[in-house]
């Protein structure tokens, strides 16, 4: 190997591209964890309701969602909802739809959990020494389940974020697909150049990726001990 | 819906999800092996291994696998490692499920209480016997709602496969959508058949979690 790929890298500006291309795929899953978050949340509170209609209907929600891939659900909205409603949905905005609704799917899921492992005796003993509703909530439940929560929402982003390398296979330009044009333009010139550029996207997605996960470790040390 | 049509490739299918099987199960397979590995690397604290475990774990979980088979499928061949798109696929999966079983385990093999180990020493155990009869049957107990769901999670994953043009589920959708525009059939068949695989596993899954429950396991 004469040729060093990674000089490639420098040429030009395609290290900038890539890095663009990286914004793509972090600025979708952001936009989807923001919603989700938000969206969970509310749901989650929901779900612990006692009324069998809203068990069943989320249930069957949150169990079609988990089966299903992620790329079987970019599918379904990108190739399937155009189709049957006849409307132009772009790569990046079905990305989001499917997204936003694993993403909440799976936090309705988290707060739910975390909501019921706070034992019944804390809602009781918060009544008995006279808490209205909103009280026992906002400083007996909030606190402890935001606890067990956080720690689990964040490996939940590193997921996401992850799981939005699919985008390329629906036609979105990200990190993978600048990759790949990077490569088509020099693959003749320097024939090593596959190896440098996905080993460098591999990287930035570890570079992004580590510090979320580690940042989850961290705080559920802390908070379990 | 087309109902002739989906008749008429339904077998396509059928011959895609067994691939999509046999891969998962041999990813599944290698992956429990190289978890357990790595999980007794690190509970014992292996020097040395022990960092590299610790980087591989790191490097698997925090990138995605799409990424990883692109690096496996048309990365490596430039260093002279030519590797068929199966192999490749097998090789991906077990390179991504071995760190999630591994943290699988190792939560199980923590939360085994040292007395226990202690207690099998004392008796005149051996090691290998007191992984084999006192650590494992514990520890295995314990973590096997994470070990199910980490099976959900890889039969889930191979859905990328057909990015390193394996003929899976996916592409044979993608496929038939691109041939006769039959878009909604495509989808349909597709949807029907990860539910044939996924569906029975969850439901178990779902049943196992309850009974360890009942049985004081696992919270």
């Amino acid at each position: 190997m004469q040729d060093l790929g990674i000089n490639v890298l420098f040429q030009g500006r395609n290290f900038i591209r890539l890095l663009e291309g990286l914004w793509v795929t972090v600025r979708i899953s952001l936009i989807a964890v923001i919603i989700s978050i938000l969206l969970g949340i509310v749901l989650g509170m929901i779900m612990t309701s006692k009324n069998p209609f809203v068990k069943v209907t989320t249930k069957i929600y949150l169990e079609f969602i988990r089966i299903m891939p992620q790329l079987v659900l970019l599918f379904l909205v990108y190739f399937g909802m155009t189709k049957v409603f006849r409307i132009d949905l772009s790569g990046e905005l079905s990305a989001i739809i499917v997204f936003t609704l694993w993403g909440t799917a799976e936090m309705s899921d988290l707060v739910r959990g975390a909501l019921v492992s706070i034992p019944k005796h804390q809602y009781e003993s918060g009544k008995a020494i006279g808490l209205t509703i909103t009280q026992i909530y906002l400083y007996i439940i909030i606190p402890q389940a935001v606890r067990r929560l956080v720690p689990l929402a964040i490996n939940l982003v590193t997921r996401m974020i992850k799981t939005t390398s699919l985008i390329v296979l629906i036609g979105v330009v990200e990190v993978l697909k600048v990759g790949q044009q990077i490569i088509e333009a020099s693959r003749l010139s320097v024939p090593s150049v596959p190896l440098w550029i996905y080993g460098v996207i591999f990287f930035l997605y570890f570079i992004v990726c580590y510090p979320i996960t580690l940042l989850a470790t961290k705080l559920e040390k802390r908070w379990n001990s | 819906m087309d109902f002739n049509f989906i008749k008429e490739f339904a077998p396509l299918y059928i011959e895609a999800g067994k691939l999509t099987f046999r891969i998962a199960l041999i990813g599944i397979i290698g992956s429990v092996i190289v978890g357990l590995a790595c999980s007794l690397i690190r509970y014992y604290r292996v020097p040395i291994l022990k960092r590299i475990v610790g980087i591989y774990i790191e490097l698997s979980r925090n990138t995605p696998l799409l990424i990883q088979l692109f690096f496996l499928y048309f990365g490596l061949p430039k260093l002279g490692i030519m590797l068929s798109s199966e192999s490749c696929a097998i090789a991906g999966l077990i390179f991504l499920g071995g760190s999630y079983m591994s943290e699988a385990f190792r939560s199980g093999l923590e939360a085994v209480d040292d007395i226990q180990i202690e207690s099998g020493l004392s008796i005149g155990l051996t090691n290998f016997q007191v992984i084999r009869y006192i650590l494992m049957p514990q520890a295995i107990t314990i973590s096997f709602p994470a070990f199910l769901a980490n099976i959900i999670f890889l039969i889930k994953e191979t859905s990328v496969f057909s990015a390193v043009a394996l003929a899976d589920l996916m592409y044979v959708a993608k496929d038939l959508i691109g041939l006769y525009y039959k878009t909604d059939e495509s989808l349909f068949m597709l949807v029907i058949a990860y539910s044939i695989i996924l569906l029975p596993i969850s439901i178990v899954f779902t049943i196992t979690e309850r009974k360890l429950r009942y049985a004081g396991f696992g919270n």
